[in-house]
């Protein structure tokens, strides 16, 4: 993979949210090592300039969503998605844009109709899903580009999201229950998989990311194929 | 559907790998860091770092170490060797690791697993679990601290289940018999902790050659396998590995 060739070098700053919810050393790491320009920020005045947010995130929706609110960064990411740039949202990031959470029946920011369900444990499905398994796109999406049907990425949470929309679905996972594991629409496009520590692939989504112009032409559902 | 994780396991002390490596080309063999970027393009799952430093600066070293190994490394890894502290928890996962691992402390003070996983999620919390046969305890195995020194008369499955419900995410279980011996993992006791608890297992102490993880994930329903002696010494290669898991009918994540 070649960052230099992603066009994103000259692009516009991307900020990453910081609320509070679990380290984001792993998410700069990442964007460090592709070259992308960015700052990290609690502030939701400092979102004025981004061309793009990242919204990542370890942890539990309720001490999320109470920091979200405290620092107004809640309200800031739903101006931000308003304006029609574009926002990356990574495990919790894809979990408390939903309406609700059954993590501590969590009241969550509403930006997605849905809700966000606990894996059931039991016939030997052991809860966190922890580890690598695969993304079956069922869209075709700008940052899917270059990596293969069904790339493994690695994935550690016990919830999962659950649209209203089905059309919002971009990527679908197997671990018990088939469950939607890539939310996209318009300029929002969300992973409950930490594309930041899925190797390789995983920083050719984050490029691509960087790259895309928050623009998605969203076509009926088809099977995607980007082999 | 989920992938067997292989995880290779590295001994750091003093910032320096402690086992002889043999590697190819360019890797420095005694830099971590180097030798986590090789097992990295290898297609390794995830890694563990094991810090036996045992001088004043082990906290600084330590901390350096991970740092660097985030920085260059885009797959979890986790770290462990003598953390005791919801504190020292905090610094090692600031610096870019995805969990931290407790042993010996959680055995002494139970409480650390419940702290650190209120204050950072139970994903990120690793129980080190060593365990040595002992027919007197119902399981069959005993739980042992401070590198297998010290008896703590706890069953093994006491302790598993126990550490389940303070809010650990996952358990490396280590025989403590088979540690070192290549002869293959402790199947019988992998397979009793593993349907004790309904979190994550991982094997580890006795892989000498890929039969042993076949064994480990077929017949024991380990959800990861640790190796070290097997990658060290250049005998095999995590892509080797892998081809050999694939062939016998194991799902794991090909690079």
């Amino acid at each position: 993979m070649s960052p230099e060739s992603a066009g994103y070098r000259d692009a516009g700053i991307t900020a990453v949210l910081d609320y509070g919810a679990g380290n984001l050393t792993s998410v700069e790491n990442a964007l460090r090592h592709l070259g992308a320009r960015f700052r990290t920020t609690n502030d939701p005045a400092l979102l004025a300039d981004a061309e793009g947010v990242i919204f990542p995130g370890v942890g539990e929706a309720a001490a999320s969503m109470a920091v979200l609110e405290k620092t107004g960064l809640g309200e800031g990411l739903r101006s931000f998605l308003a304006t029609g740039r574009k926002v990356l949202g990574i495990c919790i990031g894809c979990q408390v844009i939903f309406d609700r959470s059954e993590e501590r029946d969590t009241t969550c920011l509403g930006l997605v109709p849905g809700a966000v369900r606990r894996f059931t444990r039991g016939a030997g499905l052991k809860v966190p899903h922890m580890g690598w398994n695969a993304m079956h796109f069922t869209r075709a999406h700008p940052v899917f580009v270059g990596i293969p049907q069904d790339t493994r990425f690695y994935f550690v949470h016990s919830y999962y999201p659950d649209p209203v929309d089905p059309e919002m679905i971009a990527a679908v996972t197997e671990y018990g229950i088939t469950f939607p594991s890539c939310i996209a629409r318009g300029n929002l496009v969300a992973f409950q998989c930490h594309v930041e520590k899925s190797g390789p692939f995983g920083l050719k989504l984050l490029s691509n990311f960087l790259a895309w112009d928050g623009t998605w032409a969203e076509a009926p559902a088809r099977a995607a194929a980007h082999a | 559907m989920l992938e067997k994780r292989v995880i290779v396991c590295l001994d750091v002390k003093d910032g320096r790998t402690t086992k002889g490596i043999r590697f190819k080309d360019n890797v420095d063999v005694g830099d971590p860091v180097a030798m986590a970027q090789a097992y990295y393009e290898q297609g390794v799952d995830e890694l563990v770092f094991y810090d036996i430093t045992a001088s004043a600066e082990r906290r600084a070293i330590r901390i350096d170490t991970v740092r660097r190994v985030a920085e260059n490394i885009f797959i979890p890894f986790s770290v462990g060797g003598g953390i005791s502290t919801v504190e020292e928890m905090r610094e090692v996962l600031l610096a870019g690791a995805e969990k931290v691992s407790v042993n010996s402390a959680a055995v002494r003070k139970p409480d650390i697993i419940a702290g650190g996983a209120a204050l950072y999620g139970s994903q990120c919390i690793v129980l080190g679990m060593d365990v040595a046969r002992d027919s007197a305890k119902p399981s069959g195995y005993e739980v042992v601290i401070d590198g297998g020194r010290t008896r703590t008369g706890l069953d093994c499955l006491d302790w598993a289940r126990k550490a389940e419900s303070l809010g650990a995410g996952e358990i490396v279980l280590n025989s403590i018999d088979a540690d070192g011996t290549r002869d293959g993992y402790e199947l019988t006791v992998t397979r009793l902790v593993s349907r004790a608890v309904g979190i994550p297992v991982v094997a580890s102490g006795g892989a000498g050659k890929p039969e042993h993880l076949v064994s480990v994930f077929k017949d024991a329903g380990a959800d990861a396998a640790l190796i070290a002696s097997m990658v060290h010494y250049g005998e095999w290669t995590v892509g080797g590995i892998k081809d050999h898991l694939i062939r016998s009918g194991i799902h794991v994540r090909t690079a």
